[in-house]
């Protein structure tokens, strides 16, 4: 189970199991809802705001372990950044998981979310690992509806 | 674990060797390959007949006057016929080529509907339908003004009989049912639907995808009006598929696509429409893949489909005792009538994770709604994971299956 270990780490299997900022926030300024309709993952993504800083987020839904631990992630890391920040950092996951960029050898700010480039070789999964990802930037866009299929 | 009747007089390991892909390795473990709803896999002597027709015979059918367009035509033709024998169909002219259930249904619906099916009319479908069987039936439904009735199921997953026959009534134009439910393996008793049915003389669409892989069919002991399934079910190529009409029905609809081959004459005034099959023909078809499940047709008659049938349902019995013995597994449908669909969830995993994981194990099973979410909605479950068997797999195959769900529930204990 090599491969495997490197898609359903540690960190992944604990943050499905205690998924972080898992509510809902009450009058949030931003939301957007994800659906992967081949799967039937289904998550809200709220926002709280700041003039342009991300003061709250937080998701509720269902999904696969990939898709709940990349949302707990998400919402760990971007809480506190500017939208701008946050936006670089949605551009560079998505290039991540689709093999557009080499994590361990270019320059990013991905961090500890590096560990989701794994999915490249689970194609399947790719898009549950960035459902989260594109709802938070559907919100951030002020679209309330994101489906990846 | 329940007593489990032993398998014998199949002899699975020669069946195997009939099937080139069985002897591969996925993720380097042998492929146990467990997802025969969703396709099944093909015998050499359909690679063959098809690769011959490629390599030897090719040409459009149906307008050519030389050599080859006639030779296709009548390996295409031949296709037709041992289709007839096979569902027992009164006429071969009764059975039209389409390119799987799907556009049969959606055939039906449109060509039946629009002529059929008025204001304030009723269609009857039931909870367990594949999408392909509902959304072609709510356009039309849209389009004419009708509505559309559901035959409830219990928690089973089985079809609430007395309810199906209190939605029929004079406002029923017709009933569009499942003869084996895809996410669930019920078999429903259609035949005695069927003939509830034509006491009202409503017509009955059996959507018999999952049916005509796991146990023979009579369409005429079945009395059934319209009788639809795909090629690549039954171990031939994609894109062959059949709808079955009786021909009192096929003569009275209109055409459904339009086009060459399927008219009489045609001037701007009036086109006129050839006689059935070809009416809803239109355009070239998939004349490899015809040609393909007439092989696999072949290869059916060859085996002994009785003792073939037997032998998947003693292996769904050993996959149920097996699943079964661990707590976790929940399995959903448990009607007493299945066919050899094995849905299930794994409390507290989705089953997605079910399936990368397996699927390293080289086990391939199918994760997700299944295109039935109505049934996922009745049984409140996002998605299930789903082994389905054919007469090829073996139960040192399903002994895998329940170790590597152990494996999964190790991994996210």
């Amino acid at each position: 189970m090599s491969e495997l270990s490197e898609l359903y780490q540690e960190v992944i299997l604990e943050h499905n199991k205690n998924p972080r900022n898992f509510r809902e926030i009450e009058s949030p300024d931003r939301t957007a809802d994800g659906n992967n309709p081949l799967c039937g993952d289904a998550l809200r993504v709220y926002v709280k705001l700041d003039g342009d800083t991300v003061t709250d987020v937080a998701f509720k839904g269902s999904g696969c372990a990939i898709s709940k631990a990349s949302a707990s992630m998400m919402t760990q890391f971007v809480k506190g950044k500017s939208r701008e920040e946050a936006e670089v950092i949605f551009d560079e996951f998505h290039r991540m998981v689709t093999g557009e960029l080499n994590a361990e050898a270019e320059e990013n700010h991905l961090g500890r979310l590096k560990i989701f480039a794994g999915v490249l070789e689970f194609p399947a999964r790719v898009k549950c690992a960035s459902l989260s990802w594109h709802t938070l930037h559907a919100a951030l866009q002020g679209e309330g509806e994101v489906t990846t299929e | 674990m329940k007593a489990v009747k032993e398998m014998t007089s199949w002899d699975v390991e020669a069946i195997r060797k009939d099937f080139p892909v069985l002897s591969r390795t996925v993720n380097e473990k042998p492929l146990v390959y467990l997802d025969n709803s969703a396709s099944s896999q093909v015998p050499q002597t359909v690679i063959d007949r098809t690769s011959k027709y490629l390599a030897e015979e090719h040409s459009n059918i149906h307008r050519g006057v030389h050599y080859l367009s006639q030779h296709a035509t009548t390996a295409y033709e031949a296709a037709r016929e041992k289709v007839k024998r096979f569902i027992n169909a009164g006429d071969a002219k009764e059975c039209i080529f389409v390119r799987g259930t799907t556009e049969g249904i959606n055939l039906v619906a449109y060509s039946y509907g629009r002529k059929f099916i008025g204001e304030g009319d009723e269609i009857i479908l039931s909870a367990m339908e594949h999408h392909s069987n509902i959304v072609p039936w709510q356009i039309v439904a849209e389009e004419r003004g009708a509505k559309i009735r559901v035959i409830p199921m219990n928690e089973r997953g089985e079809l609430i009989i007395e309810e199906y026959d209190k939605l029929l009534n004079e406002r029923t134009k017709i009933v569009a049912i499942a003869h084996v439910s895809n996410s669930l393996g019920t078999v429903n008793p259609i035949k005695e639907m069927i003939a509830t049915a034509h006491k009202f003389g409503v017509p009955v669409l059996v959507d018999a995808a999952q049916s005509v892989p796991h146990f023979p069919v009579d369409v005429q002991d079945l009395d059934a009006d319209f009788f639809v399934f795909s090629g690549h079910k039954i171990f031939a190529p994609t894109a062959s598929g059949i709808v079955y009409g009786k021909r009192e029905w096929l003569d009275a609809m209109p055409p459904y696509q339009t086009g060459g081959g399927m008219i009489r004459t045609v001037s701007f005034e009036k086109t006129t429409y050839a006689p059935i099959p070809e009416k809803f023909e239109a355009g070239t078809p998939g004349i490899a893949a015809g040609i393909g499940l007439g092989a696999a047709i072949d290869y059916l008659n060859a085996l002994d489909f009785e003792a073939a049938a037997e032998y998947e349902h003693s292996l769904l019995e050993y996959a149920t005792a097996r699943l079964s013995d661990i707590p976790e597994v929940k399995i959903i449908g448990t009607a007493a009538n299945k066919a050899s669909v094995l849905s299930f969830t794994i409390e507290g995993i989705h089953p997605h994770d079910i399936g990368t994981i397996l699927d390293q194990q080289g086990i391939a099973v199918r994760a997700g709604h299944h295109c039935a979410q109505p049934v996922m909605q009745f049984f409140d479950v996002p998605a299930t994971a789903r082994a389905s068997f054919a007469f090829y797999n073996t139960k040192e195959e399903v002994d895998k299956l329940a170790d590597s769900i152990q494996k999964v529930i190790e991994v996210f204990a």
